[in-house]
């Protein structure tokens, strides 16, 4: 099979077999790129992964735009990502026409107002996951409560919390390193 | 240019959301609050229909965002622009840092980068929470303190919460389980009053 219609395809794969992203994704893409197709080794994934955690964007594009670089360059890189996000659009876009066109139907409107109170929970659960990982030190809890606070009261653009959280980390650390 | 403004907010959420899914969420009530595109009702149902749906929750999420808001056309422009940074960053990086999570700035940058991204989750939350489990036009019309909080939904998030954190054998259960399990109780004890 042409190299770039089988990257496509793999990821297409991992993207309908992933429920949830992030985590659930690690033991599909192993299976896949490591054990099926020797696109990866296992360690090298766990790079990919990692650097994918800790750069901006979707952990799962980050992982499949690393292998398909890995392969074939720029182009696999491509056709890789285009094969993950793929499942995405199609499901979504079937669902996206359903819902609004159901969207008046009263056993509709009264499953989404019980959804949004599990939704409360699972971005709670996903903030408490985090936490463990982000707030480690007096620092860190201190940029928390600060970053939560306005956010709350104010509408800053996020964008502007993340670039300034960035700068003093690099400032306190470096003012550290030259005591 | 709609198309445009849809793949310029998304590329914005993808520069900047660190984290994974979630962290996208509070650049969507960022784009709510700016545009007026969703209300944050519809956006707390477009986080439901992610999570349950197979494939990454940020596509997912731009997905619908951009489907809801300028039809299959805005969908692909909103997708396109979530995954665009990505894919350059993630090539620079191949390229140019070998060792890119070992680099000193980076380890600085990501060690307050972290708290705040988990601080606009929470912020997120709050809104999803006021949202989901009160009744603030209730209270507003002066329906005294207790009718501000919505008791069903407030008990089935407790029920939720607790599952999911402490009870052994349904803790590792997928989101998706969940949140079939309150859609059927939200029908059964009739959530919206509809």
């Amino acid at each position: 099979m042409n190299i770039y219609l089988d990257l496509f395809c793999s990821f297409a794969k991992v993207g309908v077999l992933t429920f949830g992203g992030g985590y659930a994704m690690l033991p599909i893409l192993q299976r896949e790129v490591a054990e099926n197709k020797n696109w990866a080794t296992e360690e090298e994934l766990m790079d990919y992964y990692a650097i994918g955690q800790c750069t901006p964007g979707v952990i799962a594009v980050n992982t499949a735009t690393f292998v398909g670089h890995k392969i074939k360059g720029i182009s696999g890189a491509i056709a890789a990502t285009f094969g993950l996000i793929f499942p995405s659009l199609i499901i979504i876009l079937a669902i996206a026409a359903f819902v609004s066109n159901f969207a008046d139907v009263p056993a509709v409107q009264n499953a989404f107002a019980g959804i949004r109170a599990c939704v409360c929970v699972l971005i709670i659960n996903a903030v408490v996951k985090l936490w463990k990982k982000a707030v480690v030190d007096k620092v860190t809890l201190i940029i928390f409560a600060l970053i939560f606070v306005l956010s709350v009261f104010t509408s800053v653009s996020p964008v502007v919390y993340v670039v300034l959280a960035a700068l003093s980390g690099i400032i306190l650390k470096s003012l550290e390193a030259k005591k | 240019m709609i198309y445009l403004r849809l793949f310029y907010e998304f590329f914005k959420t993808g520069l900047f959301a660190v984290g994974g899914g979630m962290a996208t969420v509070p650049f969507l009530y960022d784009i709510a609050d700016k545009t007026g595109w969703f209300t944050y009702d519809k956006l707390a149902d477009m986080i439901a229909v992610s999570e349950s749906t197979p494939g990454p929750i940020g596509v997912n999420m731009a997905t619908y965002v951009g489907f809801t808001t300028a039809g299959i056309p805005g969908a692909l422009c909103a997708t396109l622009g979530l995954v665009t940074p990505s894919v350059i960053i993630i090539l620079i990086i191949a390229k140019f840092l070998a060792n890119f999570s070992d680099n000193q700035y980076v380890k600085s940058a990501f060690y307050t980068i972290r708290p705040a991204s988990t601080a606009l989750i929470a912020a997120a939350g709050m809104l999803v929470l006021k949202i989901s489990l009160l009744n603030v036009e209730a209270f507003q019309q002066g329906g005294g303190v207790l009718s501000l909080f919505d008791g069903k939904a407030i008990l089935l998030a407790a029920a939720i919460f607790v599952l999911t954190n402490f009870v052994k054998p349904v803790k590792k259960l997928h989101p998706v389980v969940f949140i079939a399990a309150a859609a059927v109780v939200g029908i059964v004890f009739r959530f919206a009053g509809a």
